[in-house]
Formats: C-alpha cells, structure tokens, sequence
C-alpha cells in the first residue's frame, strides 16, 4: 500500500515537473529574447501550451521509416525515458524518509542508471536508418563517453566528503561550509550533467541547424513527444540531483524540518531556470571545444578537487 | 581594460537576464491593431468620380494587374454644334495577387483617382478572389487618411521653391 502510494507520486512528479520546467523554459526563454512566448493556450499567458502540445502529438501519424529496424526504433524512446524515472524514485525530497524508495547505494545507481540514457539515443540514431541521425547518435556517445568522468569524479568527491553512498545520507551530512569546499566538484557536476542530458550548449548530437535534428529525425508524433519528455525530466533529475549532492537538498535557513520538500523543490527549480538561461545566453560548442573542456578542464578540476576533498576530510577527522 | 577570463560569459547571462526583466515590444495582432507609419502601403483605394478612363495606370503597372473597361457615351450640349462624347467607367479591378504595391499607377495616375489606403486585412482563401472590383475599391477610399502635415524641418515642397523662384526672378526685372 506504502510503495503504490510512493510510486504513484513519483510517477506524478514525473509527469508533470518536467512539463513545469518546459512551460518555464518557453516563458523565460522567450522574455530573455524580448518575445512574449506562448500568450493562447488555456487564457491566462500560454499555461496549457505543453498540454496542448501533448494532444497534438499523440493526434500525429506515428511512422516509422521503411528501412528502420522497426522493434528497436520503437523501443529506443522508452528507454531514452526510463532512466530518469528510476532516478525520480530515489531522489530525496524531503527528512524522514521522504523518498520514493530509500537505497543505500542510491549515488551508485543513481551514476549507474543515468548512463544507460545514451543507450536510447544510440538505438535512436541506429535504428533510423538515416545518415544524420546516426551521426547524432555517435557524437552523443562521444559527448558521454568525455562526460561520463567528470561526472563521476564529481559525485565521488562529495561521497567522499559524506561518507557515504547513500543520498539521504548525502543529505544529512551536509553542511553549509560545504559549499565553498565542494563548489568546484558542483560546478564540475553541472556542467557535465548539461552535457550528458544532451543541453544546449552541449547539444552537438542534436544540432538543428547542421544535423536537422540528429537522433530525433525520424522520430514523429508520441515517440518524439517522449524523447522530449526525457530532455526535460532530464533538466529535473540534474537539477535534483546537484541539489541533493551540492546544496544540501532539502535543508535550507529556516524550517527545514517541516517544509524540506519546499527547500527542495525551490533549488530544482532555481537550477532548472539556471539550466535554461546558460541556453539562452550561450552558442552551441563545436566538437572539439566540446572534448577540450571535458578533458582538459573538467576532468582535471574533478581530479584535484578529489585531492582536495581527501585532505581536508584527513584534517578534519 | 584587461579582459577577465570568462568574463564574457558572465557578460552573455547579464544581457539576457537583463533582458528577461524588460518588457517585450512584442504587440498581439489579431487582439491589438499596430501602429502604421503614415502613407503605409496597405491597399489601393479608387476614386471613381475622378477617373477618365485614360488607361495610363494599367498601362504604366509592370505586372499589368489593373483591369479596366469603358464605353463612350455621347451627350448632348445645349447651343453646341455638336454632340460630345465622354468615358464611362464600366469596370475597374485590381488583382493584389499580382499588385506588387509599387505604387506606380498612383503616382502616374493625372486626376488622382487612385490613393494609397492603409488598410491591409483583405487575405482571401482563394488567390482568384483578391482581385478585387470597383466597389471594394471605392469602400477601401474612406479609409484614405489625410496626407501627412509637411515636416517642418523638412526640404520645402517643390511647388514652394519653384514659385519661390518666379518671384525672385520677378523681383529682379521689376526695378
């Protein structure tokens, strides 16, 4: 009865944060290129844009190109979403047990689990049958596959730091001064996590204007609705995620205890804004700029950043 | 100033968030009219009452899209040996699927019976139907505005310096 009701939230979370952040993305991003965005929709400013965007979608033809291989090309969206579901339910949200489902090696599988994204896209790219898809799914795998290691670099400083693997844990180990120690691994987090969940700036596998729309050419109506999903519950789960690891999730200055979920949510949505205007301001890096800032600065600045994070630990314990 | 590293990125969030606080010029047609500049080229308007018939319009038009057509009609002058003879306007049409608003018939046009309307809200569902005839023309003429008042700072009209001239020259032979 417990575990129905948690999964059941956190599949409503799931549904509708990421269409939160979408609306978000529309309204900021238009107002940041002095537009107005979408004004029609459901009266009041656009609200229900995404809504009606969703019964547009499912309304459209689904097909699937005659050379495609029709059983993976149906199956790559599912899996480009899925993972991000699996980490919605061991994100904590708030003290005392407020999360889908507790695990104490909830950083290993949330790392583990966010990798197999790429796997969808890959399928994606593989199973189009179509020259720009494929080379957007093979720039993702050479996106992730620089990324991947800062990213867990990162995420090992702080469970450094912790002492532990699991989030709560994370959580409640967390102090304030954590956020000077720990800031470079944070910066180092985010960056890679845009980058993992193929964002602007790091949107080379995608690339509109060069690769029409990389693995998601061929993609039409619910399927493509989907992967669209992945991309914002993407922003929702690095947004979460570097909440939990970096800014104490769900402790803030004042009444933490009754209102953490609050606290929580408030720094999503403040990373998420923050994932939406480095879109804004910022052109899409090249391939190899793309390369150069993970290896010769990320994966370094993790590195040393672990270094750092071992002495003080040493010092302090 | 040396430039800071990253300090163009910092720029780059700064015009845009700046931005974001600002408010948009962003008018929404179908519910607010824009402001139109004076003498917008929305539509040409007919003055029926003006026009003779001298065809010098649908001549003078580069993609020939004024339709127009005429009989004579001879009238009787009281005292006069003769009878007389004028042009009746029987149809006159413009089709703003080929009108390229270059505003030539205007200009040509020695009666002024054609004038620029700044109405532009006449889209059809069918490109046949934006040939438009004498009556809807004649409707679009009281939409006509005023010409615009000389700019003060402005060149002075033609007319003004040329009969300027005159009587500089007149001044100059009277003693």
């Amino acid at each position: 009865m417990d575990i129905g009701i948690r999964v059941l939230v956190v599949l409503g979370a799931f549904l509708t944060l990421p269409l939160l952040v979408g609306q978000m993305e529309h309204k900021a991003m238009a107002h940041m290129q002095s537009r107005l965005g979408p004004m029609y929709a459901g009266g009041f400013h656009g609200w229900a844009q995404l809504v009606a965007d969703g019964v547009k979608f499912v309304q459209k033809e689904d097909i699937i190109p005659a050379a495609a291989d029709r059983l993976v090309f149906k199956l790559a969206p599912a899996v480009g979403l899925l993972p991000y579901l699996l980490i919605l339910i061991v994100i904590p949200v708030g003290p005392h047990g407020l999360v889908g489902q507790p695990l104490d090696i909830g950083l290993f599988f949330v790392l583990a689990i966010a990798g197999v994204g790429v796997i969808g896209v890959l399928m994606a790219a593989w199973a189009s049958a179509n020259k720009y898809s494929l080379i957007g799914g093979l720039r993702g795998a050479a996106q992730i596959l620089g990324y991947e290691l800062p990213f867990v670099l990162a995420a090992a400083s702080v469970a450094m730091a912790a002492g532990t693997l699991s989030l709560s844990g994370i959580v409640e180990a967390w102090r304030p001064w954590w956020l000077i120690w720990q800031a470079p691994a944070m910066v180092v987090f985010f960056v890679a996590g845009l980058a993992e969940i193929r964002r602007p700036p790091f949107d080379m596998p995608l690339a509109e204007s060069e690769l029409v729309f990389g693995y998601l050419t061929e993609y039409t109506g619910l399927r493509f609705a989907l992967f669209l999903l992945a991309e914002y519950a993407g922003i929702v789960v690095i947004a979460a995620l570097t909440t939990v690891l970096f800014l104490g999730g769900w402790k803030g200055p004042v009444a933490s205890d009754q209102f953490g979920w609050l606290w929580t949510l408030v720094k999503v949505f403040a990373l998420s804004f923050l994932v939406i205007w480095l879109r804004v301001s910022y052109p899409r890096l090249r391939a190899d700029q793309l390369q150069r800032l993970a290896w010769l600065i990320l994966v370094p600045a993790a590195l040393a950043q672990l270094v750092v994070t071992g002495v003080v630990k040493l010092a302090i314990t | 100033m040396k430039a800071v590293p990253g300090g163009g990125l910092a720029r780059g969030l700064a015009i845009t968030l700046r931005t974001m606080t600002k408010r948009s010029h962003t008018r929404q047609y179908p519910d607010a009219l824009p402001d139109l500049p004076p003498r917008s080229r929305g539509v040409i308007a007919l003055f029926e009452e003006n026009c003779t018939v001298c065809m010098l319009c649908a001549r003078e038009c580069p993609d020939w899209c004024i339709y127009i057509d005429s009989h004579k009609e001879t009238f009787e002058v009281e005292g006069a040996a003769r009878s007389r003879q004028r042009n009746v306007l029987d149809r006159f049409a413009i089709d703003f699927a080929l009108c390229m608003y270059c505003g030539i018939c205007i200009e040509v046009c020695p009666f002024d019976a054609l004038f620029w309307s700044p109405e532009f809200e006449y889209s059809e569902y069918d490109i046949t139907e934006l040939t438009h005839e004498m009556d809807r023309l004649r409707e679009w003429m009281w939409t006509v505005p005023p010409p615009p008042a000389h700019d003060p700072r402005g060149a002075p009209a033609k007319e003004v310096t040329s009969a300027g001239q005159v009587e500089r020259a007149a001044e100059k032979e009277l003693p």
